[in-house]
C-alpha cells in the first residue's frame, strides 16, 4: 500500500474547510490516497484527529488511521464509504449525493457502502464514530464535498496532462470529462492516471447555484433492495459453521444466577451447549448455542433458572412515580435562574405536574452481532450506532487491543439510539459469550440474537420523568415568572459523556429545550433520581418530553390568556427567532388554521420546538371518536436549514410524526413491578400501525445556510400539538404520557 | 426430513416439524428476505404467502405447510402483482430502514390478488397487522394505489 500525506494544517486548505457552526472542531486535517485496491481506480482518503469534542478518556492520544473514502473505479463506479450507520435515516443515499456534486459524477453509476470502525471514520465534531444528535450530514457537509472536490481536480489534472491543455479548459460532466478540441474520457478511463496526481492543496467547492444534485428530491439507493428482500442486515449474517446463541437474561437489572438445571434444554435436537455468562450491570445469565435460533429459543424456555436478586432494587412504577412527583414539589439543583418573584402575587396562576413513562426503542431488527473471537483476534458484525465505543468495548472485554477489533458495520433496521450505548451492552454481553464458548474448547462465529420480549425488556429505556411548573400570568395574560422543576434519571452520568455534557449536577440532555424559545422568566432545577433501569438516548432524547411541557403550557398559557395561541407564541418569540417564525408562519398557512373551520367536531393543535438545530412546527386536526383521540392531518413546516435530499427530510418528518403519536397511544409505556418490566412484546407495548396514522403534508423552509439535523427533530412538537387540539375540544389538558381521556 | 414446496420448488429440509417457517427459511435455506420481527405474529415482518394468502411465518410450523405452496418475498419479482408492488415501492421511495419491507411487500400483494382496487380502509385492515417502526405508512398506502392503478 502507498500512502501519500497531505496535511493542510489547521482551518483547513482552502477556507472552505470550517465545519458548519464553526465551532473549530478540527485542529489538523488532511487527505491521502491508497493504492490498494485490486483493478486499480482512484482511492481518496480522509483523516481527522484532534480537538475531539467528546474524546473519551481512553482516547486522549490521537491516532492516525487512515481509511479510503472514495473509490472510482476503471468500470466508472464510483462507491463512497459511509461514515455512518444506515438505519433508515438515508445517510447512504446522502453522503454519497455530497460527494457526487462536487466530482460531477454519474450519479446512476453512485454506491455506499458502510464504513467499519476507523479513525478516518470518526463525526468530525464529536471526535468518535457515532450516528447520532442528528449530526451526520450536518458534520460531514463539507468532508464529503471536499473529498468529491479534490477527486475531481485529480481527474482533470490527468486529462489536462494526457491531452495537454490547461486544467480550466477542461469541463466534467455526469462522469465524463470534455476537453477543449472534443475529447473525452469517462471517469473510469482516467482513474489511474488520476491517482498519479498529486492531491490539490486547494480546491474551490461550487457555487451553491450550479448544484445539480444537492437539494434536489433523490430516490434513496438502497430503496430496491429494501423492496426486494435483497437488503441484508445484520441479523442475515450467515458463516460457515457459525452457531445461534440466546440469552437467559436476569428478571431483574443486575440480578444473578443461583443455580440452574439445563438438563430439559441440552435433550433438544440441536443444541450445543448451555453455560453461564456475565450479562450487564454485574448480572449473570444463562446461555444456549445451537445450531440454528428456533432450538436455541426452545431450549432457553426449557431451563430452570433460580435467581439471586437479593441487594437489586426491585422497581415499581407507582411508588417510583410518586416518589418523582413528591420530589418535584421540592426545589433540586438549580440549572437554570431568573427573578420569578412576581409569581406569588400573580393574578392568574397555571399550576402542571406531567407524567412521561420509560420507553422502548423496539426497532423492528431486533439486537443481534455475530463474534468471531480468535487468541489474537475479534471480528464482530453489528448494526452499531457507536462504533468507537463499542470497538473499545470488545477489545476491552475480549482482553484484546483495539487494532485486533474488527467491527464491521451492518445495515441495521431501525435503532432509534439504542445500537449507541455507552456500556455497549449486548456487545460487550456477546464477546463475553464468545469467550465462555471458546473456554469450552469450541471456536468459530456465534450468531448472538435477542428476541422481541428481550428487546422490550432488556433496559437502557428513555428515562421516565415527572415535571412542575408553575407559571405566573399577569392579568393581559404576559408570563411574569416560571418555576419549574424535573425529576428523572440522567442518562450521561457515569458514561464518558460524563464530563462535557453534565455539568454541576445537571445532565444537558434531560433539560434541553425548557424554558426555550421564549422570552419568560424561567427557572429550573433538577433532580437526579436513582433507580436499577438502565436508560438512554430515545430519538430526540430530551425533547421527547421538554417539547411536551414547554408547548403545551405555552399553548394553556395562551387560553388563560384569552388569546390565539399561535399569535400568543409568536409574541414570546420576538424578533430572536426567525427559524421559528418561518416554520410557525408556514405550517399555519398551509394548513388552513385561522381561516378555514376544521370539520364538526375537529380542531386545530399547535407546536413548534427546536431540536439538534432544526426547527419544526406542526398544526394537526384531531377529534374524538367514541372516546378515543383520533389524529387526522398533520401539517409540518421543517427548518433544517439547506435541505441536502428534501425528499429524505419529507421521509424523516413523517417518520417521527408516526413514531411520536405511537407515544400517545394507550399502552405506550415500559412498566415495572416488583423489578421486572411489565410488557412482553408488540400486544403489550403500543407502537402506531397504518390505522392509527395521519394524514402528513411537510413543506420545507427554503434556506441557503449550512444543512442542520433531521433524524430527530420531526419528533418533538407532534405529542404535543395533538395533546393541544385534544384540550380545545375536552377543555381538559392532558399532561400524561400516553393520553388517557378518563 | 420434510419436503416443502417453496417459490414452486420442492425443497427438503431437516428439521423438526414444529419448526416454524420463518426459521427454516432463515437458519436451513438461508432465504433470509423474511424477516423476524416478534415472533407472535404481532409485526408482520415475517408475513410470506401460503397458498397465496397471507400467513405469519413465525407462528406457523413447516408442519402445517407439507403439500402446500409457500411463497415468500424472494419470488415477488418474478410474480405480476408482487413486481408492481415492489416498482410502486421504489416510486414512492417507501423503505427506510427497510426491516419491515418484505412484509409489507407481502401482505400489500396478497391484498391486490383478491382486492384489485382497495380503498383506504381496506388497506388499513388489510395493512395494519404490519408494523413500521419508521412510520412509512403514508407512502406505503400510497404505493399500493400506485400499484393497483399499474395493475388495472
Amino acid at each position: 500500500m502507498r500512502i501519500e500525506w497531505m496535511n493542510a494544517g489547521a482551518g483547513g486548505p482552502d477556507g472552505t474547510a470550517q465545519l458548519n457552526g464553526g465551532s473549530g472542531g478540527i485542529s489538523r486535517r488532511g487527505f491521502l490516497k491508497a493504492a490498494a485496491v485490486a483493478g486499480g481506480g482512484l482511492v481518496l482518503g480522509f483523516y481527522v484527529s484532534g480537538g475531539n469534542r467528546f474524546a473519551l478518556a481512553q482516547q486522549a492520544k490521537a491516532v492516525y488511521a487512515p481509511n479510503a473514502f472514495l473509490h472510482i473505479g476503471s468500470d466508472d463506479s464510483v462507491t463512497v464509504m459511509v461514515n455512518r450507520l444506515e438505519f433508515g435515516q438515508g445517510i447512504q443515499t446522502a453522503l454519497p449525493m455530497l460527494i457526487a456534486e462536487e466530482l460531477d459524477a454519474d450519479w446512476s453509476k453512485v454506491k455506499g457502502e458502510l464504513a467499519p470502525a476507523g479513525d478516518a471514520y470518526k463525526d468530525p465534531l464529536f471526535g468518535i464514530q457515532i450516528t447520532g444528535g442528528s449530526g451526520s450530514v450536518a458534520h460531514s457537509f463539507m468532508q464529503y464535498r471536499e473529498i468529491g472536490a479534490r477527486a475531481r481536480a485529480m481527474l482533470v489534472a490527468a486529462a489536462a496532462a494526457q491531452w495537454n491543455v490547461a486544467p480550466d479548459q477542461i469541463k466534467v460532466a455526469k462522469g465524463v470529462i470534455y476537453g477543449p478540441a472534443g475529447q473525452q474520457a469517462r471517469f473510469g478511463a482516467l482513474a489511474d492516471a488520476a491517482m498519479g496526481q498529486p492531491i490539490p492543496e486547494k480546491v474551490t467547492l461550487k457555487d451553491p447555484r450550479d448544484f445539480t444534485l444537492i437539494g434536489k428530491p433523490t430516490p434513496r439507493l438502497d430503496a430496491r433492495a429494501k423492496s426486494t428482500g435483497k437488503q441484508r442486515f445484520g441479523i442475515d449474517n450467515h458463516f460457515p459453521g457459525m452457531k445461534v446463541a440466546v440469552v437467559a437474561r436476569p428478571p431483574v437489572f443486575g440480578a444473578k444466577v443461583a443455580k440452574f438445571d439445563a438438563a430439559k434444554a441440552k435433550a433438544i435436537k440441536g443444541v450445543i451447549d448451555v453455560f453461564e455468562i456475565p450479562t450487564d450491570r454485574g448480572g449473570s445469565g444463562v446461555a444456549v448455542v445451537a445450531e440454528g435460533y428456533w432450538p436455541a429459543k426452545q431450549a432457553r424456555e426449557a431451563l430452570a433458572i433460580d435467581w439471586h436478586t437479593d441487594g437489586r432494587e426491585k422497581v415499581a412504577s407507582d411508588s417510583q412515580f410518586a416518589a418523582y412527583k413528591k420530589l418535584a414539589g421540592q426545589p433540586g439543583t438549580v440549572a437554570k435562574d431568573a427573578d420569578i418573584s412576581k409569581l406569588a402575587s400573580a393574578p392568574k396562576k397555571i399550576t402542571a405536574v406531567y407524567e412521561f413513562p420509560y420507553l422502548a426503542h423496539a426497532p423492528m431488527e431486533p439486537l443481534n452481532c455475530v463474534v468471531d473471537l480468535k487468541a489474537d483476534s475479534c471480528t464482530v458484525w453489528a448494526g452499531s450506532q457507536f462504533q468507537t465505543v463499542d470497538q473499545a468495548a470488545i477489545a476491552r472485554t475480549a482482553g484484546l487491543k483495539v487494532e485486533q477489533v474488527t467491527l464491521n458495520t451492518m445495515m441495521a433496521g431501525g435503532g432509534f439510539g439504542r445500537r449507541a450505548v455507552p456500556t455497549s451492552d449486548y456487545l460487550v454481553e456477546a464477546v463475553n459469550l464468545a469467550k465462555a464458548w471458546n473456554a469450552t474448547g469450541k471456536a468459530g462465529p456465534l450468531k448472538v440474537m435477542w428476541s422481541r420480549e428481550d428487546d422490550i425488556q432488556g433496559g437502557y429505556y428513555r428515562p421516565a420523568h415527572v415535571h412542575r411548573a408553575e407559571i405566573g400570568l399577569d392579568a393581559k395574560g404576559k408570563i411574569v415568572a416560571w418555576n419549574h422543576t424535573v425529576v428523572g434519571q440522567s442518562i450521561l452520568t457515569g458514561t464518558p459523556f460524563e464530563a462535557m455534557m453534565v455539568k454541576n449536577g445537571v445532565d444537558s440532555t434531560m433539560i434541553e429545550g425548557l424554558g426555550e424559545p421564549y422570552d419568560v422568566p424561567f427557572r429550573l432545577s433538577v433532580h437526579n433520581a436513582q433507580a436499577n433501569v438502565p436508560v438512554l438516548w430515545w430519538r430526540s432524547v430530551g425533547s421527547t418530553h421538554t417539547a411536551f411541557v414547554m408547548e403545551t403550557l405555552i399553548d394553556e398559557a395562551a387560553h388563560v390568556a384569552g388569546q390565539d395561541p399561535v399569535a400568543y407564541r409568536k409574541d414570546l418569540l420576538g424578533k430572536d427567532h426567525p427559524r421559528h417564525l418561518a416554520v410557525l408562519d408556514l405550517a399555519v398557512e398551509k394548513s388552513g388554521y385561522g381561516t378555514k373551520k376544521p370539520p364538526k367536531g375537529h380542531a386545530f393543535g399547535v407546536a413548534v420546538h427546536e431540536s439538534f438545530n432544526t426547527v419544526v412546527a406542526y398544526v394537526v386536526e384531531a377529534s374524538i371518536e367514541k372516546g378515543k383521540p383520533v389524529l387526522h392531518h398533520v401539517t409540518g413546516a421543517v427548518h433544517c436549514n439547506r435541505a441536502v435530499n428534501p425528499m429524505t427530510v419529507e421521509a424523516q418528518a413523517q417518520g417521527a410524526i408516526v413514531m411520536a403519536l405511537g407515544t400517545t397511544l394507550p399502552g405506550a409505556a415500559i412498566t415495572f413491578k416488583d423489578g421486572k418490566v411489565q410488557q412482553q412484546n408488540f400486544h403489550q407495548y403500543t407502537v402506531a400501525r397504518m390505522s392509527d396514522a395521519p394524514v402528513i403534508a411537510i413543506h420545507i423552509v427554503p434556506s441557503e445556510d449550512a444543512p442542520t439535523g433531521m433524524g430527530e427533530p420531526g419528533l418533538p412538537p407532534l405529542a404535543p400539538a395533538f395533546a393541544n387540539a385534544l384540550a380545545k375540544l375536552t377543555g381538559k389538558r392532558l399532561r400524561k404520557l400516553p393520553f388517557d381521556l378518563a | 426430513m420434510v419436503t416443502l414446496n417453496i417459490n414452486g420448488h420442492d425443497t427438503e429440509v431437516d428439521a423438526d416439524p414444529t419448526t416454524p417457517i420463518l426459521w427454516t427459511l432463515r437458519d436451513n435455506l438461508n432465504m433470509t428476505g423474511t424477516k423476524f420481527g416478534c415472533g407472535m405474529a404481532l409485526c408482520g415482518a415475517c408475513t410470506v404467502h401460503l397458498n397465496g394468502q397471507a400467513i405469519r411465518s413465525c407462528i406457523t410450523p413447516i408442519s402445517a405447510a407439507v403439500g402446500q405452496k409457500i411463497t415468500t418475498i424472494e419470488a415477488m419479482e418474478t410474480d405480476g402483482i408482487g413486481k408492481a408492488v415492489q416498482d410502486a415501492w421504489v416510486k414512492h421511495d417507501v423503505p427506510q430502514c427497510g426491516y419491515c419491507q418484505s412484509g409489507q411487500v407481502m401482505s400489500a400483494t396478497a391484498l391486490l390478488a383478491t382486492n384489485k382496487n382497495p380503498s383506504d380502509a381496506d388497506i388499513d385492515a388489510a395493512m395494519s397487522g404490519n408494523i413500521c417502526r419508521c412510520g412509512t405508512y403514508q407512502r406505503i398506502k400510497a404505493a399500493i394505489k400506485d400499484a393497483s392503478k399499474a395493475l388495472a
